[in-house]
């Protein structure tokens, strides 16, 4: 008698785990299949390449919210700490912020796209570091602490960039953000690279099964032996990282870096990872499902772009459909729980 | 010779102490030879609790009401007047599992009722039904001579019948006066609240119950005992008849439940009935005019003061009733001549670094041999989870040592002590051990990741899985995949993959604290018996327990606690469930005086 309740009871939690992991990917294939039809070029290869250019600055960013938000963490802070990682950036591309106003392409004086790059990894990690550790060590929600951060890089963005953009770098640093191999952008084939990555490290690595085991329960991990403070300080390292990563492909792309970039970003990224089906309350998510929620937001803004759908209803539609992702997580969680 | 006396660890029956200062021997004789002590004893005794009142505030304040005093605490004659409340047949099915069987029970006016028995025995679901949390699946109950069927814990209070909860139920951020009134406040002329209106009132009904506060203090700065007067005064404005406390002395110190009795005593006389749920023998012996005892969901019977305080071994006697049954079938006791693993020393913790007063051990020594299961008995709250939890690194240890293999340790984290090879499976599974979403296999590896990953941090994904399918044979563990979620399994299956969670890392010592909370019967034996095995095996097992026929069953050596401090050690095989009871349920007074 027992044995057939749990059969019943695996079957109906399998059917809702299925549909936790690939239910966005099912509304992926709907919105393409919808968009295909109310113009036919939409699946035209330029468009979609097109598509995938756009959503790799902040799927790079999503990426790392993914293990933030693993652990029922939050940040907030990543569309400033873009906006600071680029100019970081910039002033190492130009050898200076004293260069802001040099349209010159020859970038002769400055230390070149590798000590650029380096510098605006760097610099986005630290930052997430110390953010990380004034979560863990004083104590303050990561709510506050990236709020609080949010204001600050922008405001160090402005600091050294007095207030304008720095544009302007050599052929070699824009080919990150505007080069193709084959047919591909660049920026998607770095943005594919880092999501098989930090597939790869979720799911196979030691390191992995800590951030889901933080997020899931931090006390029972912290009664099985994890160090709960490290893991929690890495994840905003990471995120921090991958802001400066994305910092850089943007200032690449738009050949400038510019001190108003990146506003309003962090609510793209966490709507990407949360529409991904990872949850806010940690433990629950995927790196593909990451991927789908970023492509999604992708399709539909390029989607309604396409059908001359301003852009003002096209925020109406997809904060509609972040709320109806989370109403769908939640009623799923509850059927997993009953 | 009366200075010594309250100075001394006494015996209530007035004897001078026993070589060494060990109450435990004149207790013996008390309950088999002496009778009712209360009656014989009264002098020394209130000369003891005034000495410690003296002590608590400062001052030689003597309290109003002692409780060894019994005439204070005598009831009215109440025998006649028909019953408050009436429970006939009471019965509760959950999902299958039959909770509450067949109860029937009387609070009449003026009368305080004690409701006891074991964990498990009944009570937490009766007061839920009582308190219109869920109804009965079948039985009837009438109050005020009506039929009673609250449909939600508000109704119950409309209805007269207001319930105290342990965890109490006041907005800590609101006043006192807010809370009392919280959403039925005086209005003033205009409509608005009228602070000065629910001031008064709110400072006449807390004199009532001997609170001598200021309405407008906000309930966050009060102390736990304040704040229960503050819910005893709320229940009281809203012309409640019944009021239900459930362990309402657990949380107080020694003084503060006197003042609490006394207040019980007053209104008692007032007219109000009292329901009194606890676990203190002693306290319930003292003020109870009669008591319901449950046991395994049935009622074990009633007791009626009968001129003189209800005895204690009396009631034991119906709590523990049960033959120790079938389902706790006693292992030979193994002769453990394992050599010491484990050993704590005078050790102490408070509850937080800033306000070491506040004690939580005090003195505890302890050896734990290889090979033998160490059964920890005490109540909740008696200090036994947080004796676990300091050994693991959990909580910060104030004073002591503890060694391992004769090898001091301080392990300052639960990490630090896993490598050291001890293990814990905790007491709160839900939200201490399970990763309630993640699957077997993650929850399985979760604290030997560096065991089954290789150098670069990959997962040995095979080895893992291996380790799982041998242990999911061996500790009979039945479960769908290794990807399942954990959450998905019954208590007896989560149970068994912590503890193979624990196995892997090949453990020196194994706490287990409450291994079988919320674990069906069958499981239950299965657990006991891989805690033999495992045993058996060489570990040493800590078993912190408060199912007493679990404790006995399993244990080859037993100490209670109580107040943070051991109160007794006896093999096994002596040990019965009344000695235990006495030993992690009785007040010793020395701890008072010391």
């Amino acid at each position: 008698m027992t044995s057939t309740t749990e059969q019943t009871e695996r079957s109906g939690i399998n059917i809702a785990r299925l549909l936790m992991s690939f239910g966005p990917l099912m509304f992926l294939a709907v919105l393409i299949v919808i968009f295909t039809v109310l113009k036919p070029s939409f699946i035209d290869p330029i468009n979609l390449f097109n598509i995938l250019r756009q959503i790799s600055i902040t799927g790079l960013i999503a990426l790392g919210m993914t293990f933030v938000i693993l652990t029922a963490g939050i940040d907030l802070s990543v569309g400033s700490l873009l906006a600071f990682c680029g100019m970081v950036a910039a002033v190492v591309a130009k050898g200076g912020a004293a260069n802001t106003l040099s349209l010159s392409t020859s970038g002769t004086q400055g230390y070149g796209w590798f000590a650029a790059l380096l510098a605006a990894v760097i610099v986005g990690a630290l930052a997430g570091g110390v953010q990380g550790f004034a979560i863990t060590r004083l104590k303050v929600p990561p709510f506050v602490v990236t709020l609080g951060g949010l204001t600050v890089f922008r405001g160090l963005t402005l600091t050294i960039s007095n207030g304008g953009p720095i544009s302007g770098f050599d052929a070699s640093m824009r080919w990150f953000g505007t080069g193709l191999i084959g047919p591909v952008p660049v920026p998607a084939i770095i943005f594919a690279a880092a999501a098989i990555l930090c597939h790869i490290v979720l799911r196979y690595t030691r390191y992995g099964r800590a951030v889901y085991a933080v997020g899931g329960n931090a006390e029972a991990a912290r009664l099985s032996g994890l160090r709960v403070d490290r893991i929690l300080i890495s994840v905003y390292v990471i995120v921090g990282f991958f802001a400066g990563l994305a910092a850089f492909v943007l200032s690449a792309r738009l050949n400038s870096s510019e001190a108003v970039a990146g506003i309003g970003y962090e609510l793209t990224v966490i709507s990407a990872v949360v529409i991904g089906g990872t949850s806010l309350f940690g433990g629950i998510g995927s790196v593909g499902g990451t991927v789908v929620g970023a492509a999604l937001i992708g399709v539909l803004q390029n989607g309604l772009q396409f059908n001359n759908v301003s852009s003002y209803t096209q925020s109406i539609v997809i904060g509609l459909i972040l709320i109806l992702a989370v109403a769908f997580d939640r009623w799923l969680k509850s059927r997993v729980r009953r | 010779m009366e200075a010594a006396l309250c100075r001394a660890p006494l015996c209530p029956a007035g004897h001078l102490p026993h070589t060494g200062g060990d109450w435990q021997f004149c207790r013996q004789r008390l309950f088999c030879e002496a009778g009712d002590w209360r009656k014989q004893t009264r002098q020394p005794i209130s000369l003891l609790v005034g000495e410690m009142s003296g002590r608590t505030e400062g001052g030689a304040v003597p309290l109003p009401i002692a409780i060894g005093e019994p005439s204070l605490f005598m009831a009215e004659p109440t025998a006649s007047s028909p019953p408050l409340l009436a429970v006939e047949g009471v019965t509760k099915h959950f999902s299958g599992v039959t909770a509450l069987s067949d109860v029937s029970l009387e609070v009449r006016p003026g009368e305080i009722l004690g409701l006891l028995g074991e964990n498990g025995a009944g009570k937490s679901t009766l007061l839920k039904i009582l308190s219109g949390v869920m109804p009965p699946s079948s039985g009837r109950i009438v109050f005020d001579g009506a039929d009673y069927a609250p449909s939600s814990p508000q109704d119950a209070k409309r209805h007269g019948i207001v319930t105290i909860y342990q965890e109490l139920s006041l907005i800590p951020t609101l006043t006192v006066a807010e809370n009392i009134f919280i959403g039925r406040a005086p209005l003033g002329p205009l409509g608005l609240v009228s602070w000065r209106k629910m001031e008064d009132a709110s400072r006449a009904i807390i004199a009532r119950v001997g609170l001598a506060i200021d309405p407008s203090t906000p309930v966050s700065s009060l102390s736990v005992a304040e704040q229960q007067l503050v819910e005893i005064a709320r229940a009281l404005s809203l012309k409640s008849r019944l009021i239900i406390m459930d362990e309402p002395t657990s949380a107080l110190t020694e003084t503060e439940v006197q003042k609490l009795m006394s207040i019980m005593d007053r209104l008692r006389k007032d007219g109000v009935a009292i329901m009194f749920v606890t676990h203190r023998l002693e306290e319930a012996s003292a003020i109870c005019d009669r008591m319901t005892v449950l046991r395994d969901g049935r009622l074990a019977g009633h007791l009626d003061r009968d001129g003189q305080p209800i005895q204690i071994p009396k009631i034991i006697e119906k709590m523990v009733g049960r033959a120790a049954s079938e389902l706790y079938a006693r292992p030979t006791q193994r002769d453990v001549a394992g050599a010491v693993r484990l050993s704590v020393r005078r050790l102490r913790t408070v509850r937080d670094p800033l306000a070491p007063h506040a004690i939580v051990l005090e003195g505890v020594d302890l050896d734990l041999k290889a090979g033998e299961i160490l059964g920890v008995a005490g109540l909740v709250g008696s200090g036994r989870t947080e004796l676990a939890r300091a050994i693991f690194g959990a909580d910060r240890i104030a004073a002591g040592t503890i060694a391992l293999d004769g090898q001091p340790i301080a392990p300052a984290s639960p990490a630090d002590a896993i490598k050291l090879g001890i293990g814990l499976v905790p007491e709160d599974r839900k939200h201490q051990a399970i990763f309630a979403a993640l699957g077997i296999l993650n929850n399985f590896s979760i604290a030997s990741l560096s065991r089954y990953s290789n150098g670069a941090g990959f997962m040995a994904e095979r080895r893992e899985r291996e380790a799982l399918a041998g242990y999911r044979k061996a500790l009979s563990i039945r479960m769908a995949s290794p990807e399942q979620a954990i959450e998905g399994l019954s208590g007896g299956n989560q149970q068994k993959v912590i503890l193979a969670r624990w196995l892997a890392r090949d453990p020196k010592v194994l706490i287990v604290d409450e291994p079988t909370r919320g674990v069906d019967v069958g499981a239950k034996a299965e657990v006991h018996q891989i805690l033999v095995q495992l045993a058996a095996r060489g570990i040493a097992i800590m078993m912190i327990s408060s199912e007493l026929p679990e404790v006995l069953a399993v244990s080859d050596r037993i100490v209670t606690m109580r107040r943070g401090r051991i109160t007794g050690e006896m093999p096994g095989i002596e040990a019965t469930e009344e000695k235990l009871m006495e030993l992690m349920a009785l007040d010793r007074k020395q701890e008072a005086t010391q």
